[in-house]
């Protein structure tokens, strides 16, 4: 591997941040990487009014009554909560922030294949993005973020509407950078990087790409006929009109199932980057992982009858689901495997993205057997539709996704911005975040196998002590999502400069510069490696 | 303040075995969150970074290890999908001489309908030591009936019936809560289920005003409702004789065979021409809006109660 020479201190080279200047040049970008900004910004806003909901929540169950909200409110507030954080936060993160920014990196390309389609993308997230807050400012939407009928086609007066119309529309988005990364991936590798010397990043995003392109119509069309049946009443759905409730439950987690896939691969890809990279060695079982992968994206299509247990399916439906589902379990678990298995013997450093990829470990480990109870016909019946469901999902949302979304930034950062962000600051908030998610979640689990229901913003008195401890600790999470916002901020403008490869990592996205020039590469490069030869790096020095 | 509980009440039969299965897989998770925990602890701390200059052996995958941890995952959860399949079908089939009770929801209140007639509203009285079976449906969007000293729930959806049953092992009073988002008023559909002792069970139902009970009720309705002049006992009148009917095979006009549940009853008489028996012609009369979900729940309980 060929490495620069080190940039002359004095002047900064021209790159894709200072290459031009001006809103416009920004706004109407064709540059991923550009876009991948845009991206994030717009997602990081997102995040914190999802987050704002959130708290807000958290603050009304302090106490059994409802003595904040009136039960129109706090039933608003979840279902933006949800809204928010799946469709504008969740599934777009990863893909759409470090996918856009790293694919073409990654495989020595100069950008996605189609970058006018990308940039669309963005518009048409953006628009979606527009009509949901619409909703959220004219009123709001009371349906939960599941938009269950008849109680969405019929029976609630809020703005559902607007807000489906936002969500069908911003699925499009997703679909077009999905197509958009399958064709780059196949179509536009640097010479050498056949498929087994891909990053396992780039088999996660190509795994999850699928799901964006095969999933996202079903959800859509479900959406669309919730719309219809509102406004033309024309009876899908609502018995009274001759429709089937059960089947908007298919159609939607048809999607949804998969969907908890398109946000948690992308995250199982930033962790096999990470893993290798602070263990000085390379991943476990590579092709283990990779196709690992590929067997969740499959399988993960054929289990969303588990979110039906109890809503009447039949018995028969209902086994099948559930062998299927603990089926899609051991794909995730042969990948907690192979990562611990990457530690074994290696050099462990523990900078900020590391401990961002072990925290993801621990929680997704928690998430992923909890899972277990869920699988399971006979326990499904009792903790079904209760908080330990929540805390199950938010395990693996928050503590899985969000770490390991946040391990990717703090790895990627050097690359992106050009600027290192202070490490201790760095760990620390990935301990506070550790603490406080911990304490907010992993009581839900008692209070839900006792029996509270979720989306009840008044409680028997019984259940308060456990929630206060959630409150706390979602205080805590707070504080720790916002201290990144700050201190990254802070690195662009007083972050020391980033060399090439801060991290001493393998993969093509290290050798262009920090941060790349618009082209990415200057000459293509050519791969003659296999991915995570971490033991032919160089020794990093102290 | 901090007697709170940790676990739930157990107070029926399904408690007990829900709570085994769950110690269970708590044991299995537990089990490989401490192994996973602990290996990561020890590999990080033991082969933290000290020497930079360290460069770790390559191993790039150990297919034996693999097929372990591919093939003792996938033993383990074929343990757990059985059982817990097992104790589904425990909860799907309710034991034969359960008694009926009929609970209609709606937002945001459970209605209750025993046998005897006794009509109850966000409460229901069950006696202990005898299986009770719900027959259940809404009467406008997805509820779900949960108790969770019993370890049961059932989504509760209009249009259709659902049911479960239980069997109470301890007097006492629990929580019944709506657990399926039902809008504005969701955390007030909540009410109590009170598990009484046999004996004081029958001295309850006793004193109730007497309006006698569901299936006579439902055969005042029958009668009212004119669906006596056609479905008469002896069989000779224009509609089939209904008596014995229910749970048997019904020949259809399209040479398939339905069985009469309580779904093909409701349908039956709610939109009459979509189920044809066969023999007769489509002549009834839909009963759409002109009946309650409850006067249904009652001519149900006539047409059950009628010997052939
Ligand atoms: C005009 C005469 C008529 C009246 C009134 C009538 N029915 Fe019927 N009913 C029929 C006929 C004829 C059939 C058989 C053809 C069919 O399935 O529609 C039938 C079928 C049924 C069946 C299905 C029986 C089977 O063997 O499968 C049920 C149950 C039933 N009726 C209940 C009722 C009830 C309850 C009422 C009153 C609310 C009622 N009917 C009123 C004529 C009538
Ligand atoms: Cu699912
Ligand atoms: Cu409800």
């Amino acid at each position: 591997m060929s490495s620069k020479t080190v940039e002359p201190v004095s002047e900064t080279p021209v790159n894709y941040l200072n290459a031009s200047f001006g809103l416009r040049s920004w706004l109407l970008t064709i540059d991923h990487k550009r876009i991948a900004l845009l991206y994030l910004v717009t997602i990081t806003l997102f995040f914190f009014v999802g987050g704002v909901f959130a708290l807000l929540i958290r603050l009304e169950l302090l106490t059994p009554r409802g003595d904040l909200f009136t039960a129109e409110t706090y039933n608003k507030l979840f279902t933006m909560h949800g809204l928010i954080m799946i469709f504008f936060f969740l599934i777009p993160a990863v893909p759409a922030v470090l996918g856009n920014f790293l694919v073409p990196l990654m495989i020595g390309a100069r950008d996605l294949a189609f970058p006018r389609i990308n940039l669309l993308s963005y518009y048409i997230y953006a628009v979606g993005g527009t009509f949901t807050m619409y909703s959220v400012v004219a009123g709001g939407v009371d349906t939960g973020w599941t938009f269950y009928t008849p109680y969405s086609s019929t029976y609630s007066n809020t703005h559902v509407t607007a807000m489906v119309i936002g969500i069908f529309i911003t699925g499009f988005s997703s679909i077009l950078t999905g197509l958009n990364f399958i064709v780059t991936i196949h179509k536009m590798r640097a010479p050498g990087l056949t498929w087994f010397r891909l990053p396992l990043f780039l088999w996660s995003i190509y795994a999850t790409s699928i799901i964006m392109i095969l999933g996202t119509p079903s959800v859509a069309m479900a959406l669309a006929l919730v719309a219809m049946e509102r406004l033309l009443h024309i009876g899908i759905f609502d018995p009274r009109l001759g429709g089937d409730p059960l089947l908007f439950q298919h159609l939607f987690w048809f999607y949804s199932h998969p969907a908890v896939y398109i946000m948690i691969l992308p995250g199982m890809g930033i962790v096999s980057e990470i893993v290798p990279c602070f263990s000085r060695k390379r991943i476990f079982g590579y092709s283990f992982v990779a196709f690992s992968s590929l067997a969740i994206a499959v399988l993960g299509f054929l289990v969303w009858g588990h979110h039906m247990f109890v809503a009447g399916q039949s018995i028969y439906a209902g086994i099948i689901f559930s062998a299927l589902s603990f089926l899609v379990a051991i794909p995730s678990a042969v990948k907690v495997f192979n990562w611990t298995a990457t530690l074994y013997k290696g050099s462990v450093s523990f900078a900020t993205p590391m401990l961002y990829a072990l925290g993801f470990i621990g929680l997704f480990t928690i998430g992923g057997l909890t899972g277990l109870v869920l699988a399971t016909l006979g326990l499904d019946i009792h903790v079904h539709d209760t908080y330990f469901v929540i805390a199950h999902f938010h395990y693996i949302m928050v503590g899985g996704m969000v770490m390991a979304y946040l391990g990717g930034i703090h790895f990627w950062w050097p690359k992106i911005t050009g600027r290192l962000y202070p490490d201790s600051w760095g760990r620390l908030a990935a301990a506070i975040i550790f603490i406080g998610f911990n304490l907010t979640f992993f009581p839900q689990f008692i209070v839900g196998y006792l029996g509270m229901p979720r989306r009840y913003h008044v409680y028997p008195p019984e259940f308060q002590v456990l929630n206060v401890f959630s409150t706390a600790g979602a205080s805590i999470l707070g504080v720790g999502y916002l201290l990144p916002l700050l201190y990254l901020f802070w690195s662009l403008k007083y972050g020391a400069k980033s060399p090439a490869n801060p991290w001493d990592a393998t993969g093509l996205e290290w050798m262009a510069p920090s941060p790349p020039p618009t082209q990415n590469f200057p000459v293509t490069p050519l791969v003659a490696w296999e991915a995570y030869e971490y033991e032919k790096r160089e020794v990093p020095v102290a | 303040m901090w007697n709170f509980p940790l676990f739930p009440q157990q107070a029926s039969t399904s408690a007990r075995s829900t709570d085994a299965l769950f110690f269970f897989l708590l044991g299995v998770m537990l089990f490989f969150a401490v192994l996973i925990f602990v290996l990561v602890f020890i590999f990080a701390i033991k082969y933290r970074r000290r020497d930079t200059s360290y460069v770790p052996p390559v191993i790039v995958q150990l297919v034996s290890l693999e097929a372990a941890w591919i093939a003792i995952p996938f033993g383990l959860v074929i343990v757990i999908f059985a059982w817990g399949t097992l104790l589904y079908f425990e909860h799907r089939s309710p034991p034969p001489g359960a008694i009926e009770m009929y609970v209609v929801g709606k937002q945001w209140m459970w209605k209750t309908q025993h046998p005897e007639g006794q009509r109850e509203i966000n409460t229901l009285h069950v006696p202990v030591g005898r299986p009770v079976k719900l027959i259940m449906t809404s009467e406008d969007v997805i509820h779900s009936f949960f108790v969770p000293a019993f370890r049961v729930k059932q989504d509760v959806l209009p249009g259709r019936y659902t049911s479960l049953w239980f069997q109470a092992t301890a007097a006492g009073e629990y929580h019944l809560f709506c657990s399926q988002y039902c809008g504005t008023d969701h955390a007030q559909m909540i009410g109590t289920v009170v598990a009484m002792e046999d004996a004081d069970y029958q001295r309850w139902l006793g004193g109730g005003a007497a309006e006698g009970t569901m299936a006579s009720a439902g055969e005042r309705l029958f009668n009212r409702l004119g669906c006596a002049t056609c479905h008469l006992e002896s069989g000779q009148g224009r509609g089939p004789a209904l008596g014995g009917i229910y749970g048997r095979g019904i020949g259809l006009a399209n040479g398939r065979v339905a069985t009469a549940d309580e779904d093909y009853l409701r349908e039956s008489i709610l939109n009459p021409g979509a189920k044809i028996v066969g023999g007769y012609p489509n002549v009834m009369p839909t009963y759409q809006g002109q009946v309650t979900e409850e006067q249904l729940m009652q001519l149900m309980a006539y047409i059950k109660s009628v010997k052939p």
